[in-house]
């Protein structure tokens, strides 16, 4: 394990953790549900056109979607079921999305998987087979990994950082995953390093997770070789640490250029639990139809680390949990920082849902905005030196437009400037707003 | 079935979760580093330095509460910025200043400094000191008549020019600081002995604020450790305050290396006057003062060296007030001069740009 802790260099912030509602509980299948909502435009790309019809049966892993234009993958069933209908379903983004919905048959076995050997199958074949089981980016918008696999043409890669800095409060699916499955992680990353032809693999954890560095650090030894060197780095407790340009310059020193692509500096990233999906669609031939949410918040009677299929309802979830509590304020998919706040709980997690938060009145905060007064806080904590506070107050004097030279493009909406600010501006929803009007203008 | 939430849920975006100090809370950690130096100012020059600080702010607190009513908004007065206009404005008038004129001080600062932009965080200047210019061009004899410190009587009576009643001619105090101080007050302060008569006040006087000036503006040692409070809770810029005390005792050290008779020592320069107060209390009025690290830094150089260059050059002995207006009046130039580069983006040089306008 190496000492040194790593960080980024500019901005970022400290919030409470609260990761200790659910750190310490084991990963715990949920029994499924009856039906499951199955939306087709799953993550970021072209969304699935269905390949079943209304009644249909599928088994376990068959194909329920498919994209044959454009950048997506396929979707699979996560039980045997009925098709009972092709219909829309809530979503956080969109508000509502075409699915396919799946009356489960609960008479059915679960199917098992059994391990093969991939070490003889060449880098395409391997991605094919990511590709095939549906794997996309865990936790973020969702990038298809075979995409993210293929390089650019002319890109050079040396090194593959694996993100397990799970930065975002409550959240510790991935956290569980390194201390429950690092053999699976760490061969996930073996199998993306032989299909990128190269030997570096650098996994950043965050400090606050010494169990998961003391597994992973072992796990990575037992692996490590001649054609797979994977080095665990701790990373300092700073948010937002698993931020693609942070991660990559705390762990390699290295620093993406602005509108720029890791790829054109040699890396490439890929979180932990997507490193895991790899291993069982390339070794277990399992394709990615279930995945581990940390749902947890003061707001839910018993907070867990669940292994839900894909297109559970967070009713269900919530219904499994023993329901919410009476101080319920805010359900929110995805972490505190990033997440979508949602109304209803009629709303099927995605391939990309890392959480459910149920947040109380005291976990959030309700106050009205009020003017800025240039204390220069969203400032300090932008990690990437933009100037939050002139893009709100232009975005508020309908200026939108005008916010370019102030950074709107280059945010990826962290959020740590709204976290800091003594005004309680909605600073990143101004952002979004600037964003949408430069690219309005841009479109014509 | 629907399932319905059984509460009234928040649906507001990202982030979900905050942690920052409130606007109030902010501004009331800045009143609570004046008070000290208040209570120092009361006990210096007694009734009428209290008087003073009471009128100033009950005149900026009716000012705002008052504009509020008038364009239909809601009240403002608890995020506690008022009261700092206030105290800092009786903080820089001569303790003997007639009350009515203090009065119209408050209303200045709050009405031409503060509401007319459209209230906090919209004023271009620091609100105090647009109040304070407004009375230096209006009464320009009575806040240039200074009383000494500690007067026996001072706590039970008032200065005479305190109680003027309003346009009048304010009372002249010689005669009463003659009937109750120690022999020979000028009523000079610190800045003019020196200018004028190129006398010396000691420093330890200085620090420990034993001499007279503004009510509140003799103790730098006081100030210097309420503004440290503020900079360790972070409610203060602390880079303002170094820039301006460095820039100013570097430009005034070339002076007085150049001629040490004619111009005070580095450190007379930095303890004088209301060098201390403006650099840590005024100059760093967050709304009017830039936020990036380079334009904070040119910001305060500007400053030192606008104060430095009144105090020896111009009319008045005290330049700190102006260099300070001045700085407020060209931060959004400094601004748009300062950006900084976000993060992954390539250093702007001179040969950069040309070579894209080249390309």
């Amino acid at each position: 394990m190496n000492a040194t802790v790593l960080t980024f260099p500019k901005g970022g912030i400290h919030p409470p953790d609260y990761k200790s509602l659910t750190a310490e509980m084991v990963i715990e299948p949920m029994p499924t549900p009856t039906s499951l909502e199955l939306i087709l435009g799953q993550h970021i790309g072209v969304p699935c056109s269905p390949v079943v019809a209304k009644k249909d049966k599928v088994a376990e892993g068959a194909l329920v979607g498919e994209v044959t234009k454009g950048m997506g993958v396929p979707l699979h069933a996560p039980v045997a079921g009925t098709v009972s209908n092709l219909t829309e379903s809530a979503h956080p983004i969109q508000v509502s999305s075409p699915s396919v919905i799946l009356r489960v048959n609960k008479k059915e076995e679960p199917k098992s998987y059994q391990s093969s050997d991939w070490s003889g199958l060449s880098p395409d074949e391997l991605r094919e087979k990511i590709h095939l089981a549906g794997i996309v980016g865990i936790g973020g918008a969702g990038f298809p990994a075979h995409v993210k696999l293929t390089p650019p043409p002319g890109s050079k890669i040396d090194t593959l950082v694996l993100n397990g800095a799970e930065c975002e409060p409550y959240l510790t699916a991935d956290h569980r995953q390194m201390i429950e499955h690092p053999d699976q992680v760490i061969e996930g990353a073996r199998i993306i390093l032989s299909i990128l032809g190269i030997t570096e693999c650098l996994v950043g954890i965050e400090n606050n997770k010494p169990d998961a560095i003391a597994a992973m650090s072992s796990e990575a030894e037992k692996q490590t070789s001649a054609e797979a060197r994977i080095e665990i780095k701790t990373l300092e407790v700073k948010y937002p640490q698993g931020a693609e340009k942070q991660l990559i310059q705390s762990v390699t020193g290295r620093r993406v250029a602005s509108q720029g692509l890791p790829a054109d500096h040699g890396v490439i990233v890929q979180n932990v639990s997507t490193a895991r999906a790899i291993f069982e669609a390339v070794a277990l031939d399992k394709p990615y139809y279930e995945k581990v949410v940390t749902i947890s918040g003061k707001g839910i009677a018993r907070p867990a680390n669940l292994l839900v299929k894909v297109g559970t309802l967070v009713k269900d979830i919530v219904t499994h949990l023993g329901g919410t509590t009476e101080e319920l304020a805010k359900v929110v998919l995805g972490g505190p920082m990033m997440g979508f706040a949602v109304s209803t709980l009629d709303i099927p997690i995605t391939k990309t849902t890392s959480s459910i938060l149920f947040l109380t009145r005291d976990e959030i905060d309700t106050d009205l905005f009020s003017n800025c007064i240039r204390c220069g806080r969203c400032v300090e904590a932008c990690p990437m030196g933009l100037q939050p506070n002139e893009i709100g107050v232009y975005v508020e004097a309908s200026q939108g437009e005008n916010t370019t030279k102030f950074g709107t493009m280059e945010c990826f909406e962290c959020g740590c400037c709204a976290y800091v600010c003594p005004s309680k501006r909605p600073l990143v929803q101004f952002i979004r707003m600037a964003k949408s009007q430069l690219k309005r203008r841009a479109a014509g | 079935m629907k399932k319905r939430l059984n509460a009234r849920v928040e649906i507001r975006t990202s982030p979900h979760i905050h942690y920052a100090p409130s606007v109030s809370q902010i501004m009331r950690n800045v009143v609570y580093a004046l008070v000290p130096i208040s209570l120092f100012g009361i006990y210096q020059f007694g009734l009428s330095a209290l008087a003073l600080i009471v009128v100033t702010t009950a005149s900026c607190l009716a000012t705002e509460h008052l504009f509020m009513r008038v364009s239909d908004r809601a009240s403002s007065l608890h995020d506690f910025s008022a009261v700092i206009t206030g105290l800092l404005l009786a903080l820089t008038l001569p303790p003997g200043f007639p009350l009515w004129m203090a009065a119209v001080a408050g209303f200045i600062a709050i009405a031409l400094g503060k509401v007319i932009f459209g209230g906090l965080g919209y004023n271009i200047l620091n609100p105090a000191l647009v109040g304070r210019a407004f009375v230096q061009a209006a009464f320009p004899v009575a806040i240039t008549t200074w009383t000494p410190a500690f007067i026996p009587g001072r706590f039970s009576e008032f200065v005479p020019s305190t109680l003027t009643l309003p346009f009048l001619k304010p009372i002249s105090p010689a005669e009463w600081i003659n009937a109750n101080a120690i022999d020979g007050f000028t009523g000079a302060t610190p800045l003019a002995l020196q200018k004028f008569e190129q006398i010396q006040t000691s420093t330890i006087d200085l620090l420990m604020g034993m001499t007279s000036g503004s009510a509140g503006e003799s103790s730098a040692l006081l100030i210097m450790a309420c503004g440290l409070y503020l900079a360790f809770r972070k409610m203060l810029d602390w880079r303002i305050p170094v820039g301006i005390l460095l820039s100013s005792a570097l430009f005034s050290a070339l002076f007085y290396l150049i001629n040490p008779d004619l111009y005070p020592p580095p450190l007379f320069t930095l303890l004088s006057g209301g060098m201390m107060l403006g650099a840590i209390f005024m100059a760093t009025d967050m709304v009017a003062s830039p936020l990036t690290p380079l334009g904070v830094w040119s910001y305060a150089i500007l400053i030192g060296v606008l104060t430095v260059t009144i105090r020896f050059f111009g009319g008045l002995p005290e330049g700190i007030m102006y260099a300070i207006l001045l700085g407020n009046a060209a931060s959004p130039l400094i601004a748009s001069l300062t950006q900084p580069r976000a993060y992954g983006k390539e250093r702007r040089s001179l040969f950069n740009r040309r070579q894209k306008e080249e390309s």
